[in-house]
């Protein structure tokens, strides 16, 4: 303990090891709040909330000192940052050369995640200890964001892909809690079992592609199969990409499958459907889910195997696709959508759609891994914005107990630190300079228009769909009418806690664009310098400011111009508002397809061959029972009886064999 | 019973076409006691007189020992030893049964076998 605290105060010019030694401590502290405050709710009933921010406070410290020391101190070692195995325990054994470990290693990216994980959640906490209250079940709530941090921070320092793949699923699990904590509403457990079988059901996908990944390379350690594979002369290398099936090479596979893993987690086209539904959880969990945990950690995944992926051009092409078409789609809906958490849980998706593509058109090394600085770097700035976006909308809900647009308007008077705050997140999403997202978003671009210009092209649309869609909620919600009369200067807009997250990720998300990102974070760990081209930037933000101009006029004050446009587009009106009706392509499918085709001939072969036989036998088994029943007679002679002659015919039966 | 062992006990150094003719009549009694003992045991309702039969076949087996044991090995004790077992067996058997016979009629007012078939339920 003693140590813990003295690694936490000193910041000191300590080896890096000691430091990232206290990185244990960051991932043990949320584990030990979820189990203390489940096992212990009685007795820590009434501190339970201060108990765990504190413990998330004290994470938080210890994430940002080993940032310190790995960023600024001795995280370089002749101008490329290490990775650095700061904690190693045999696990599992399966053969001499393949083994599990659990431990934690620490390169650039973990250790930028793990700052955005301990940060937003330690802001979802203070946030929630006002949202919260009086809430029955304060403690359980309390203890599942434990989990979920927990597993979160294990899954960002995994040092191979199978614990990666253990805490990816307790990120499902506890999503699955929290979506599900109004369990009362049956709209919240459909909601958690939907998020829960649809990830399932992408991480099918993951588990296969790990399995051959690790088969082909003999390792489940990132370090040794990104070596092996990176490396086009090793056996591995060569027995992967030459073995096809289906047309695609072995090593293909692989990626795919792991990229559905992760785009299921990611809520990318079309496994997306889990993540609106997933709104039904509480407010400040929504923040968390969207901003720092479950949903980035298909693009940490990506990028955590990007050496691999960058090898290969199919995986990565397919990524960048699949990124650009959830970007846009998203966008097109989040138009038409009138629940503002709605709103923002497909802007979410629209912005990881942006860090996929991101990703899929950057190269591997130096300049040329411009794509990867910058999904990270929009990773970490939209980490900041979505999360006070949330926040903002949680205090909004909490005020007019209402998630439609329609109930609200006119509130900028009643809560003016909201109204800073979202109009600040509003801008910084919309890429409006100098605001945090201008930055990372530029820089997405710019790797694009190098790339591919389709996607670019399609990029700066959907960038100008977010600024028109973004700014649409901002002023229905504080502008567009006078707001309702019932709501008077009384109803606050909460306590300090919940008005002190908004305020410092306010302050966050206005400034952490001038991080200069790349000089951080790279493909191969080597910083460069990339600048902002103001010339190429002029055109995206014009764009952005255009859609906030046709926001204005369409919202800013009550007024049917937008009922207008809608009708004049009905048609594809309607099929935006209806989510392009992919739900109920779902639905068909597993309802009419696959519960007709196999579910059904599958029920009959239980119900007619698999319990006709178990019934058979039962059935044989009491009708020889019920034909011996009367032998036994309860009567003792009857017995002897029955014993004598039995010995009678052993005895003849012996006497016949010898003779 | 110590009249009857004592009885076919005395047959000493008698020649072996005697010792046959002895042995014989001895197997005829003993089989015949084994045989009224199970008629006993199958036809009896009374519990005290299917005990008296068990004992009787188990008497008819001791005979049987002794008999082979003096006639046939005269210098062995095995079938000696065996008699004597099987009376403590059949001693502690008599108790246990007259126990059981006891708490029967304490249940059901009646040693008779016919009223006791519980042990089909």
């Amino acid at each position: 303990m003693r140590e813990l605290l003295f690694h936490i105060i000193a910041f000191k010019n300590l080896p890096l090891g000691v430091v990232g030694g206290a990185a244990i401590w960051i991932i043990l502290l949320p584990l030990a709040n979820f189990v203390l405050l489940g096992l212990g709710k009685k007795y820590l009933k009434n501190i339970a909330r201060i108990f765990s921010t504190v413990l998330l406070f004290v994470a938080t410290i210890i994430a940002l000192n080993i940032a310190y020391h790995y960023f600024f101190i001795d995280g370089k070692v002749n101008g490329v940052y290490q990775t650095i195995n700061v904690y190693q325990m045999h696990w599992l054994s399966f053969t001499e050369t393949m083994h599990v470990e659990i431990g934690i290693q620490l390169d650039a990216l973990s250790v930028m995640m793990l700052v955005v994980v301990t940060f937003i959640s330690l802001m979802v906490h203070l946030f929630s200890l006002g949202y919260m209250k009086g809430e029955e079940r304060y403690c359980n709530y309390f203890s599942y964001l434990g989990l979920f941090t927990f597993s979160m921070l294990g899954l960002v320092v995994a040092t191979n892909l199978l614990q990666l793949y253990m805490c990816w699923e307790l990120v499902g699990i506890s999503s699955y809690l929290l979506i599900g904590f109004y369990f009362q509403k049956p709209s919240a457990v459909a909601a958690a079992k939907k998020a829960f079988i649809v990830t399932r059901f992408a991480d099918l996908g993951l588990l296969i592609g790990i399995l051959i990944l690790s088969f082909n390379t003999n390792s489940f350690n990132f370090q040794t199969i990104i070596q092996t594979l990176t490396n086009t002369q090793s056996s591995s290398f060569i027995s992967i990409t030459a073995s096809s099936f289906l047309g695609m090479s072995t090593l293909t596979w692989a990626l795919v499958l792991i990229f559905i893993g992760g785009a299921g987690k990611s809520a990318m086209l079309p496994l997306h459907i889990w993540l609106p539904d997933a709104m039904e959880g509480p407010t400040p969990v929504s923040a968390l889910i969207h901003a720092a945990t479950m949903v980035v950690a298909g693009v940490f995944l990506v990028a955590k195997l990007f050496a691999v992926f960058a090898i290969n051009v199919t995986a990565l092409q397919l990524v960048a696709f699949v990124g650009i078409a959830s970007a846009l789609f998203a966008a097109i809906i989040a138009c038409t959508q009138t629940d503002i958490k709605r709103v923002l849980a497909y802007s979410t998706m629209s912005q990881i759609g942006y860090m996929m593509f991101a990703l899929g058109v950057s190269k591997y090394g130096g300049e040329e891994g411009l794509g990867y600085s910058a999904a990270l770097f929009h990773l970490f700035t939209h980490a900041f914005f979505k999360s006070l976006l949330f926040l903002c909308a949680g205090a909004v809900i909490h005020l007019v107990h209402s998630n439609e647009m329609k109930d609200m308007g006119g509130l900028k008077k009643l809560m003016p630190i909201t109204h800073i705050a979202f109009l600040i997140a509003c801008l910084a999403i919309a890429g409006v300079p100098p605001f945090a997202g201008f930055f990372s978003k530029e820089e997405i671009l710019s790797a694009a228009y190098q790339n591919n210009k389709t996607i670019y092209i399609i990029a700066l649309i959907t960038s100008a769909i977010t600024a028109f869609y973004m700014f649409r909620l901002y002023f229905s919600i504080f502008w567009n009418k006078p707001h309702d009369s019932r709501l008077t200067a009384h109803h606050s807009e909460g306590t300090l806690t919940m008005k002190l997250p908004l305020i410092i990720l306010m302050v966050c998300a206005a400034t952490v664009g001038f991080i200069p990102f790349s000089e951080f974070l790279s493909s191969n760990n080597q910083p460069y310098h990339s600048a902002i081209n103001i010339g190429f930037s002029i055109l995206p933000v014009l764009l952005g400011l255009g859609g906030i101009l046709l926001a204005g006029i369409l919202y800013f004050k009550q007024n049917n111009k937008a009922d207008k446009i809608t009708n004049s587009f009905q048609v594809i009106y309607k099929a935006a508002y209806r989510k392009f009706y992919i739900d109920e392509l779902y639905l068909f499918i597993t309802k009419k397809i696959i519960f007709n085709c196999i579910g059904k001939p599958a029920a009959w072969f239980d119900r007619n061959i698999i319990d006709g036989c178990m019934n058979g036998i039962a059935s044989v088994a009491s009708f020889i029972s019920t034909s011996i029943k009367n032998i036994q007679s309860g009567k003792v002679q009857h017995y002897t009886l029955y014993f004598f002659a039995g010995v009678a015919v052993l005895l003849m039966a012996v006497l016949y064999v010898w003779s | 019973m110590i009249e009857l062992l004592f009885h076919i006990t005395a047959f000493k150094s008698l020649p072996l076409g005697e010792v046959g003719g002895a042995l014989t009549h001895i197997i005829i009694l003993s089989t015949a006691l084994f045989f009224i003992g199970m008629y006993g045991l199958f036809t009896r309702r009374n519990m005290i007189t299917m005990l008296m039969s068990i004992e009787l076949m188990l008497n008819s087996v001791n005979i049987n020992f002794v008999a082979f044991n003096k006639y046939l090995y005269p210098d062995k004790m095995d079938g000696i030893f065996f008699s004597i077992f099987i009376i403590a067996i059949a001693a502690a058997e008599a108790a246990v049964a007259i126990a059981i016979i006891i708490n029967l009629y304490r249940t059901h007012k009646s040693i008779d076998v016919d009223d006791v078939t519980d042990l089909k339920q």
